[in-house]
């Protein structure tokens, strides 16, 4: 059996699986059932300073886009932060971190970019027993109008600021959690990491509106006649938050800083993606938000079973496995050379792949063979795009299949090129290290 | 209370039951079931489904408008191609089209929905009562059309289109031919037929004359003398006969009047039924007859065919379905003699049959079905009345593929043409390609003089 327990800056839990800061931690209540439900750790909904509590709308909160069967896509959302006392969450963290000791806690903190405000809160967090903290640097909506939020993940320099702050006034392991709503997201990463930061989590919530209401003309979610833009989350996002999660893992200046994946993760394989990538663990919120917290089970035995399926004893063995293989685009072998081969007993003769190479691509693909209708790759056209892969219906039914080194490339005409040659060298490029003879 | 009595009677079953027997075979799909439904299309590129719908519908691009949330559009894309395409939704055997061909039947043995899912579409339009089209200014062509089924009226929405006046002659009180009269009751409740009737003849142009018989109120060239063409979309008005002792006897019914008098009925309980009942014939008409012989509450009901399982013309479906109802039935069983009892039917005596050398023969071994009523649902024929000189072929007329007869000026479409595929989406497409055959026709012509210059 894999061993799932995670070790994250020194912050121990059973399994690598956190309930990210957001509605389903807003309170004892919610993070009782998660913790009944096996999960591993949860980053409570975001703490505010001292004070009246922020007020949310009481219209809705959520938008959504849908796939198939209605399935939940992608969700957006204008909630604040948490809008009940401090003092009742802090009361009710510290209880559920005694009745919980081995599943890990972190407080999620966004208070004003003051130096007192956040040696305020510091001590009282500190209080509860909380494993760790998490800066809220992300949220894109309603905070970052007052200056917190994401308007401060945006300015790296307040970041290191802020976390420096936070190494002073407190022996908790910082994590500091970066908003995507940025261009260069090493960046910030790089800053949290010259303040010094434990750790960092990524991504929150993307800027978006998800729909605009074409009756009203006014954007989802509506409240009284208008809408404003939210934090888009759920599985839409997980491929640009891989991204930002790679890119931060493969950036010379931060490599080696535990990352915590957050992102769209909504199954076992997600997360191992995000793990792969090089986080440390990861952070859920929208697959439990729309299945409820039993979702982790299925992630526990998915991931646990595929371990030991291809024997991965441990977390270690699998965080950042993937990393070296991320490159950039100029060193990728142009003598690699790939066909679509379609596997005629799978086929279904729908012709989308057909259709999609004909009207948008190189023509590569037959329609008819001799009258009947028949799909089929012309390799001699066939630039091994991948299009008729992801089109097709039927999984596995179009492969792509790799030219072996010396066989005729019936595209170019030209034999398969054994050595590895990338853009940086290639003749075509005027900027090229090498001169091309 | 009902009762078990035997003898040809109506009321066999408590009066709710009638209303749950006969209500609709394929519920709509409501507004969740058809997204669901239509997302499971491929968009297919050339799609197989269309090339098996007789009427060629563009089924990707219709159910898409479906899962994007634009019924309307759906139905435009429907009546485009077919202007009887809700009650197509309801009777067309998709099973053996559109349904047959879906290439999910490959992926995983279950196409797409598209019966359901058109029927969903011209649904919603109809409801609204949404026209999609206007007819063009007034051509001063005029055309006479024998036979108010799906090809006659088919044609007539073409040519109002057009912009040309259309008569409709009709022998029944009521308009829609086999929609109307020809087609199990659970296929096409709530008057359904009368409904798309309405809906049809709603674009203008077009006159309806019922009760008005070819051969008997007036003939084929009297048509042609008045208006400058005819359609004939005259169906199968006549019944095959047994031709065996005993097909006198009481009890022994052509199964379309039954089917017809089952549509007319609207509770159902007045419609008289066998307790034993037999049904002889393999087609559509022989299940219709017997499913519903059974949801009258008939003891037993047996259809007896005198081939095999595979040479049906119902389909598999609906073998499925009679099977499903509990009615029995039996192959290679051919009709010998109706035996009688004071004039009323007492059984039917059957001889097995075989195929030698691809030859039907009687095996001379026979047995006898106690039965208290026999439908004959042996095919129908062609009553030709009032021709005059119009070519016909194996009791069929005869005509190329735009619908044109070996009279000039005489158009002709659906079962009563050789060839004629006894579907009323084949009729349909025949009674519009008629049209526009007509209409180029037209326009080849000198341009008529207009009344008001």
């Amino acid at each position: 059996m894999a061993d799932l327990r995670n070790n994250f800056v020194g912050i121990k839990s059973p399994n690598p699986f956190w309930l990210a800061s957001a509605p389903p931690t807003d309170k004892a209540y919610n993070v009782e059932r998660a913790f009944k439900a096996g999960w591993g750790g949860v980053v409570w909904k975001t703490l505010g300073e001292e004070g009246p509590p922020v007020v949310n709308v009481n219209g809705p909160r959520y938008g959504a886009i849908w796939g198939a069967d209605r399935r939940l896509l992608g969700l957006n959302n204008i909630e604040l932060i948490t809008d009940r006392d401090l003092y009742v969450n802090l009361r009710e963290m510290k209880q559920v971190k005694m009745n919980w000791p081995d599943r890990a806690l972190i407080a999620s903190i966004m208070v004003p970019c003051e130096e007192e405000a956040w040696k305020a809160i510091l001590p009282l967090v500190e209080e509860t027993g909380a494993d760790g903290i998490e800066l809220n640097f992300g949220c894109p909506h309603g905070m970052s109008e007052r200056g917190m939020g994401a308007a401060v993940g945006q300015v790296p320099e307040y970041i290191e600021m802020v976390v420096r702050w936070c190494k002073q006034y407190t022996r908790m392991p910082v994590i500091t959690k970066l908003t995507p709503n940025i261009t260069d997201i090493r960046k910030p990463a790089r800053a949290a990491k010259a303040g010094g930061t434990d750790a960092v989590s990524l991504i929150n919530t993307i800027n978006s509106i998800v729909s605009v209401d074409l009756d009203n003309f006014a954007p989802n979610p509506t409240v009284g006649g208008k809408g404003t833009h939210g934090g888009y989350c759920g599985p839409a996002v997980k491929p640009i938050a891989l991204n930002m999660v790679a890119e931060i893992a493969r950036d010379p200046e931060t490599y080696g800083l535990p990352i915590s994946g957050i992102g769209g993760i909504t199954t076992w394989r997600d997360a191992a993606e995000f793990l792969a990538l090089g986080a440390g663990n990861v952070q859920v919120c929208t697959a439990a938000m729309t299945y409820g917290f039993k979702i982790v089970q299925e992630m526990i035995s998915g991931l646990s079973d595929w371990m030991d399926a291809k024997g991965h004893r441990n977390l270690d063995d699998i965080t950042g496995r993937a990393v070296p293989n991320v490159t950039d685009w100029q060193y990728l072998n142009l003598n690699y050379i790939a066909k679509a081969k379609i596997d005629q007993d799978a086929c279904i003769k729908c012709g989308r792949c057909h259709i999609a190479c004909e009207d948008t691509s190189h023509q590569a693909i037959t329609q008819f063979v001799n009258g009947v209708r028949h799909f089929e790759v012309m390799e001699d056209e066939c630039v091994g795009c991948n299009l008729c892969v992801n089109v097709c219906p039927v999984e596995n039914c179009i492969t792509m299949e790799e030219l072996p080194v010396g066989t005729i490339d019936q595209r170019t005409g030209k034999p398969v090129d054994p050595n590895y040659a990338n853009w940086t060298t290639h003749p075509n490029n005027p900027m090229a290290r090498q001169a091309a003879e | 209370m009902g009762t078990t009595q035997s003898g040809i009677l109506g009321g066999r079953l408590p009066l709710g039951e009638y209303e749950s027997n006969f209500s609709d075979l394929h519920p709509p799909l409501d507004k969740h079931e058809a997204l669901v439904a239509s997302d499971r299309c491929y968009f297919c590129h050339d799609a197989p489904c269309m090339t098996a719908c007789p009427t060629s519908i563009d089924i990707p691009l219709f159910i898409r408008q479906i899962s994007t949330g634009n019924p309307i559009g759906s139905a435009k894309t429907i009546f485009d191609q077919n202007i009887l395409g809700g009650m197509c939704a309801r009777v067309c055997p998709t099973e053996t089209l559109c349904e047959q061909a879906c290439v999910r039947n490959t992926a995983e043995e279950r196409p797409v929905e598209i019966g359901r899912l058109q029927r969903y579409a011209t649904d919603v339009a109809m409801k609204e009562n949404k026209q999609f089209y206007t007819r063009a200014e007034t051509s001063g062509r005029r055309v006479a059309i024998v036979g108010a089924g799906p090809a006659g009226l088919a044609a007539a929405h073409r040519l109002a289109v057009k912009g040309h006046d259309v008569v409709i002659y009709d022998a029944r009180p009521k308009s829609g031919g086999l929609n109307e009269y020809g087609i199990a009751a659970y296929k096409s409740v709530d008057d359904f037929a009368q409904k798309e009737v309405d809906y049809v003849l709603s674009i203008g142009g077009i006159e309806v004359k019922n009760g008005q018989a070819l051969g008997r109120d007036f003939t084929l060239a009297d048509l042609s003398e008045q208006y400058d063409a005819v359609f004939l979309g005259l169906g199968l008005a006549g019944v095959n006969a047994l031709r065996l002792e005993g097909e006198n006897a009481e009890g022994v019914d052509d199964a379309v009047d039954f089917i017809a008098a089952l549509r007319q009925s609207k509770t159902k309980a007045d419609i008289p039924v066998g307790r034993r009942v037999v049904v002889l014939g393999g087609g559509m008409t022989a299940v219709d007859a017997a499913v519903q012989a059974k949801l009258l509450g008939a003891e037993e009901v047996t259809i007896c065919y005198r081939r095999g399982k595979e040479h049906m013309n119902a389909s598999e479906f609906e073998q499925d379905l009679a099977a499903s109802k509990g009615v029995t039935i039996r192959h290679w069983l051919q009709p010998k003699r109706i035996a009688e009892k004071d004039g009323k039917v007492a059984g039917i005596e059957l001889e097995y049959t075989t195929l030698e050398d691809g030859k039907l023969t009687a095996t001379g071994e026979t047995g006898i079905i106690a039965a208290d009523q026999i439908f004959k649902a042996i095919g129908q024929s062609f009553l030709g009345a009032g021709l005059g000189a119009l070519q016909l072929e194996g009791g069929r007329i005869v005509a190329d593929a735009e619908g044109r007869t070996s009279l000039a000026n005489v158009w002709a479409g659906g079962d009563c043409v050789l060839g004629g595929e006894d579907l009323t989406v084949s009729a349909v497409a025949m009674g519009r390609d008629a049209a526009e055959s007509i209409n180029r026709a037209f326009a080849a012509a000198a341009p008529r003089a207009s009344a008001v210059a």
